[in-house]
């Protein structure tokens, strides 16, 4: 299994999942019109990962903004982690969120609400 | 129009402090310049990150519904072109930023889209939210990659009730003027 290292554009994040470190990283901002096709490589990249997984799984995510058709899939990329934890991993959330921009701490608590994972909410100066 | 024309259209635009507008068809690429253009300027303008933010997320629902949902009836290509075309227009005023929409429609669509935008205008801000979160786990996303949550996370990042209109243009068809208040 190789590390999926995509480069972010204007309209989709930047990608860095690593099976040796079990760290899974999203950075920037994900606006495609349709989400689908880009969230299609993570969650086939999570499936073969949960195969064998690190004894920890962080996800970093460190996002600007994301559009409506964005949130579905990350939701969907969190059920699909939500699978694997307690099953020979155990995975984290780290959700970060911009000092003042109370919609991406929001939207952070609201993920946290719904996904069975444990969160940690944590402010920076910068994304 | 008149070659002087072109003046009044420039007055008229300046005096309603228009800072970008844009007509014609609505495509992928046209969203990424429209954000490139706004970046520069809400910087110039001195707009602070979490406003930004704020139009960012609104400029992209808004586009994204109009790129999304214009349906193309027509039997000519002209007349598909015309369909198709949309009107987007940001306005700065007095603190507030503006984000107004306009395009052709169905008649037969207004009543659902009209009963969508007063029952998101009625909800308040707790309200919306929890909405939203519930939406979110429930619906399923169309082939389109659409989620139905587009008008909800336009008021939720505005916090003002939303501002429409339809126009009747003929029987089959009418014009859909959408006007988001960000401040």
């Amino acid at each position: 299994m190789e590390i999926l290292l995509l480069e972010g554009s204007a309209k989709t994040p930047e990608i860095n999942f690593n099976q040796d470190t079990g760290v899974l990283e999203l950075r920037g901002r994900s606006i495609p019109e349709n989400s689908i096709e880009f969230f299609k490589p993570l969650n086939d990249w999570v499936d073969i990962y949960g195969s064998s997984p690190k004894e920890t799984t962080q996800i970093e995510v460190r996002l600007e903004y994301f559009n409506t058709s964005s949130s579905k899939c990350i939701l969907d990329l969190f059920k699909r982690l939500e699978q694997l934890d307690g099953n020979s991993t155990e995975v984290k959330v780290n959700w970060y969120f911009e000092k003042d921009d109370e919609d991406m701490e929001e939207a952070g608590v609201d993920y946290e609400a719904i996904v069975d994972l444990p969160f940690k909410i944590i402010e920076v100066e910068e994304i | 129009m008149a070659l002087s024309d072109v003046y009044d259209f420039y007055r008229r635009m300046e005096d309603e402090n228009v800072i970008l507008s844009f007509k014609g068809e609505f495509t992928s690429e046209l969203l990424t310049s429209i954000l490139h253009i706004m970046e520069t300027k809400m910087v110039t303008m001195g707009i602070s990150p979490k406003m930004k933010k704020r139009v960012f997320n609104v400029l992209v629902e808004c586009f994204q519904n109009l790129y999304h949902h214009i349906e193309a009836t027509g039997d000519s290509p002209k007349q598909i072109a015309l369909q198709k075309s949309a009107l987007i227009m940001v306005i700065h005023e007095n603190e507030k930023i503006i984000v107004r929409t306009g395009n052709y429609i169905p008649s037969n669509g207004i009543e659902k889209l009209k009963e969508r935008l007063s029952f998101v205008n009625g909800l308040t801000e707790e309200k919306l939210r929890e909405l939203y979160q519930n939406r979110l786990l429930k619906n399923k996303l169309s082939s389109k990659g659409t989620a139905g949550l587009g008008l909800i996370d336009i008021a939720r990042k505005s916090k003002n009730k939303l501002g429409f209109e339809f126009i009747e243009i003929n029987e089959n068809t009418s014009f859909f003027c959408l006007d988001v208040v960000i401040e």
